[in-house]
């Protein structure tokens, strides 16, 4: 079983005596010491300009043209923190409690404690950075609610959250690279880490723009490479995201945890045709003033707004009423897909649900706004008009989005929209200091799989990021870099550096040659609709082998009839992919194989064989309290390592949102 | 919303890496559906490219959905497109009718040197954020988030500064490729906020230096970038930079 160095102590006390008691690197020592970063998002940025201004020798890798475009950019709704600003009961324990809750009692507590202890800081480290956000007319900070709660603790800066939190980071790291702390390689691609006497010490890339591999000395690596979500090849994440980084890591020994569980968002823009690249977000704090419905009748045809009232089903306050619209988002998206599965859809395709602001707009807003201004017995056209205005600063930017991608006005007809895939609770395996099982590799922000269990609740991805990255690390890293103050630097034409780099080369020399037939795209939208349907949603154990035969079948014929145009020494943009999908195959195998052992029903991960009499996800503690920490035996082939779960503060009960 | 389909003509940019020269070449693309973004018609494209054999246009872009600044295309002389408040990725191809030519272009500026195709380098724009665009604050060492109270108005302008997605569509719609937009969305944004204040004097001056640094063109006032700029980033932050760099020269002891 793997040690995942929980301090001991009791759980509030946990992360202060780890702090109290880890090794420490002076000053001095400190700027010997190189670390490397690969991904400048969120966690990655945050952290090389926490240990920049530390005084370590950072190196920090991107593959897009700068740090401030790291898919981190597109977080919409928000932040939590345990500030109880608002006054509403909330605490670190309730946060902490919430977390757990919402993943279904499959992450570790000791984490997430630490996560919700850190978490007001991050909130004043993003004001003292000039994060915008939004504010009160007395001038202090505003919060919303996010779905699996029952306090408002999300901190926000209107549908554009993920942005300002980046710039912050961005600038903070970019201040570190004026100093000479931090040294920036944009358009790097990391393509395996290398690993001496047991230790990560390095990495190649592959410089972008020449086409050239180069090599790196790190006496740390950081992996902060983002989510996997793009193997269902349709999903809410970045073109450009990948799991290459984590990929190559894991067949270095680093252990691959919950492969299986993704997280499907309730509130997306429903696929249109084939044509179709990528899938939009509707936050899911539109679910504060959005109601979600579809038509009473089977097969409705009629427009949104000819359905009357009382022929509308508001299948989620209706089957939910403590939690309505705001339950948590594996239940939302399993409920959207029954409605459509029972013939209850809408739109031209049937797979779409409407989420419906008129509500709120008039009674939530319009007379707010009506009782200030003092107008008496406003009508409805005076209450949509100011609400209107309100909607608008919460979530201008989403609204507009709506509109660029449908054509459709979303503050007159209902959105229409469906699950899509979004976030990616599984990644490289990490102990408490976060650490890979690799010694001095270790991984940050969603990469890897600490904090949210089977299920991520909304607003807690951005925190966790920036908790590891800001908060986290700088301590940890400390406890490991102290025992290598003596190493000196590697030079890069050591050994390992150079297998590795030529291991590199040997593939894209490999790929390049097998000009086949058909396009790299291609390949990637049939691993996706292979993962979507038999494991996607729902999942059961015919349909998950079925899935591991297809994808072996894909991946012989990827390596036999795939088609990259241009060369190796030069930019080329289908070599990148050609490689990142040719790991995603691999993923989407690791996948299904761990969504078929586990064969219970929890958050994200629902196994048909395993539900409740009413269609609730139905977990089997007694066999599945563990994480499943795969590691790499060779070609399709993998062992299971189990981390049991232990919890001493919460006990485990079925979830109820009812 | 009616759907269609269209046949279109595209002249686009092709240029094989920063030394070579470049020239425009004409592709045909069919059955182009009205529900597309402009992108998905670049990959309908590439995907035909592909499997005739030749080399796919390279184009830069990632989020698809107007935040991460990374797609850049000049399209029919003018940036990001005929939309307006809108990126390149965000664009639909409802924007187009059935029989149209579209002429593509990376951005032109001297700071942007083309690296391939429609690909630009704008890691200038990163040097201008090193020169100042951050408040120095170390993780760690701050104030409770609500111990500044700031007014509601000065924080929602902040915001709408701080919007900017660094695309850089303002300084390929300006004659004199001047950043001054970009540079004046940053420094209005941290001197709106309070905690900003410290540094407002060395801020303004050292990114201005670095802008021209760069090659970057002066402003003559055309507002073209306040026109192109798929955030409508305003003007008004022109006028703030202004203030804040007079302010500096007045009183900064240089
Ligand atoms: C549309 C959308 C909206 C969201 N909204 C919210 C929200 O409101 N609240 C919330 O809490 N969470 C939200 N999330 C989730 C959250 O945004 C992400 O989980 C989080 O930002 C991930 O941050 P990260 O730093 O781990 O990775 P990323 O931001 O994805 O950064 C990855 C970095 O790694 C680099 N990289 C990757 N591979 C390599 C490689 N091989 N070599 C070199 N560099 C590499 C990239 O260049 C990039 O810099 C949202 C997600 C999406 C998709
Ligand atoms: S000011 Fe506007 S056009 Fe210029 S970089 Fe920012 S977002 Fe782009
Ligand atoms: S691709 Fe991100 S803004 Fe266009």
């Amino acid at each position: 079983m793997p040690n995942s160095k929980i301090p001991a102590g009791p759980l509030e006390q946990k992360w202060t005596d780890y702090k109290g008691h880890c090794k420490l690197v002076n000053p001095a020592n400190k700027r010997k010491l190189e670390i490397i970063i690969v991904g400048t998002g969120l966690a990655g940025a945050s952290a090389a300009a926490s240990l920049g201004e530390l005084g370590y020798k950072v190196k920090a890798f991107c593959f897009q043209d700068s740090p401030r475009r790291a898919h981190s950019i597109a977080a919409q709704g928000g932040i939590n923190a345990a500030k109880n600003y608002q006054n509403d009961g909330d605490s670190v324990f309730r946060l902490f409690y919430d977390t757990i809750k919402g993943g279904d009692y499959r992450s570790r507590e000791a984490n997430v404690h630490r996560l919700a202890e850190v978490s007001a800081s991050i909130i004043d480290q993003c004001v003292a950075q000039g994060v915008p956000f939004a504010r009160e007319y007395g001038g202090l900070l505003n919060n919303r609610s996010f779905g699996g709660t029952q306090v408002k603790r999300t901190f926000y800066a209107a549908g554009q959250t993920g942005q300002q939190l980046l710039i912050g980071a961005y600038q903070a790291l970019e201040r570190q690279v004026a100093l000479g702390n931090v040294s920036m390689y944009t358009r790097h691609e990391m393509l395996d880490v290398v690993v001496v006497d047991g230790k990560a010490r390095g990495i190649i890339c592959r410089n972008l723009v020449t086409g050239e591999l180069e090599r790196y000395f790190g006496h740390a690596v950081l992996l902060c490479s983002g989510g996997y979500g793009n193997v269902f090849y349709l999903s809410t994440n970045a073109m450009g995201s990948n799991v290459t980084a984590a990929w190559k890591a894991h067949k270095r020994g680093a252990y691959f945890a919950n492969p299986c569980f993704t997280q499907i968002h309730p509130t997306c823009i429903p696929v249109t045709g084939d044509h179709q690249s990528k899938l939009t977000l509707m936050s899911e704090s539109l679910r504060n003033d959005g109601r979600i419905w579809v038509p009473k009748k089977q097969n409705d045809t009629r427009k949104a707004n000819d359905i009357p009232e009382e022929e509308r089903d508001y299948y989620l306050e209706r089957r939910y009423p403590a939690f309505g619209n705001l339950v948590p988002r594996d239940v939302a998206s399993r409920a959207a897909k029954e409605r459509c599965d029972a013939g209850y859809g809408v739109g031209t395709t049937k797979q779409a649900v409407y989420l419906d602001f008129k509500y709120n707009l008039i009674n939530k807003y319009g007379r707010v706004e009506a009782g200030k201004l003092g107008i008496e017995n406003p009508d409805i056209e005076t209450l949509v008009r100011l609400g209107k205005e309100v909607v608008k600063e919460e979530y201008g930017n989403l609204f507009d989005m709506y509109e660029k991608i449908t054509g459709e006005n979303p503050y007159e007809v209902p959105m229409r929209i469906y699950p899509a895939v979004h976030y990616t609770m599984g990644g490289l395996w990490v102990d408490y200091e976060l650490m890979t099982s690799v010694p001095g590799l270790y991984c940050l922000g969603e990469a890897n799989f600490s904090d949210h269990g089977a299920n991520r609740l909304g607003a807690s991805a951005l925190m966790q990021g920036l908790a590891d990255g800001y908060f986290v690390i700088p301590y940890t890293m400390g406890n490991y870099l102290a025992d290598e103050i003596a190493t000196k630097p590697i030079p890069t034409n050591h050994e390992a550096f150079e297998a590795a780099e030529k291991g590199v080369h040997a593939r894209i020399n490999t790929l390049m040659n097998i000009k086949g037939a058909q396009s790299v795209e291609s390949f990637h939208k049939r691993l996706g609709k292979i993962m979507w349907e038999k494991c996607g949603m729902a999942r059961n154990e015919k349909g998950l082998q079925e899935a591991i035969k297809e994808i072996q079948a894909l991946k012989i014929e990827f390596w036999k009839d795939v088609k990259i145009p241009g060369s190796i020494h030069e930019m080329n943009p289908e070599l990148d992919k050609a490689n990142r999908v040719a790991d995603f195959i691999e993923l989407g195998e690791l996948m299904c194989l761990d969504a078929l052992q586990r064969n219970e029903s929890c958050g994200g991960h629902f196994r048909e064989e395993s539900q409740t009499e009413d269609g609730e996800a139905l977990r089997h503690d007694d066999q599945f309290m563990y994480v499943s920490a795969w590691e790499h035996a060779g070609e399709s082939n993998w062992n299971l390592q189990k981390e049991v779960l232990e919890y001493e503060l919460i006990k485990p009960s079925q979830r109820n949102y009812k | 919303m009616e759907h269609y389909s269209m046949n279109l003509t595209l002249k686009v940019w092709k240029q094989k890496n920063a030394k070579a020269k470049g020239s425009f070449e004409t592709f045909e693309v069919n059955d182009i559906s009205s529900e597309m973004s402009f992108l998905e018609m670049f990959d309908v494209l590439n995907e035909k490219l592909i499997h005739e054999g030749k080399d796919a246009i390279a184009f830069d872009h990632d989020c698809r959905e107007g935040i991460c600044g990374t797609c850049s295309m000049y399209i029919n002389g003018r940036p990001h497109g005929p939309w307006h408040g809108t990126t390149t990725c965000q664009l639909h191809m409802r924007a187009f009718k059935d029989g149209d030519t579209i002429v593509v272009e990376p951005w032109r500026a001297k700071a942007f040197p083309v690296i391939k195709d429609l690909i630009v380098d704008r890691t200038s724009f990163d040097k201008i954020i090193q020169a100042g665009g951050y408040i120095s604050v170390n993780t760690g060492s701050a104030v409770d988030g609500n111990a500044m109270p700031v007014e509601k108005d000065n924080a929602d302008k902040a915001f709408a500064a701080a919007a900017c997605i660094g695309c850089g569509a303002c300084v390929a719609a300006c004659k004199n490729s001047s950043a001054l937009l970009f540079v004046a969305a940053k420094v209005a944004h941290l001197a709106l906020v309070p905690q900003g204040a410290p540094e407002r004097k060395t801020r303004v001056m050292n990114m201005i230096n670095v802008m021209d640094k760069e090659g970057f063109g002066s402003c003559t006032f055309t507002t073209a970038c306040e026109a192109v700029c798929p955030k409508e980033i305003s003007v008004t932050n022109i006028s703030r930079l202004n203030q804040e760099y007079f302010l500096a020269g007045l009183t900064g002891d240089k």
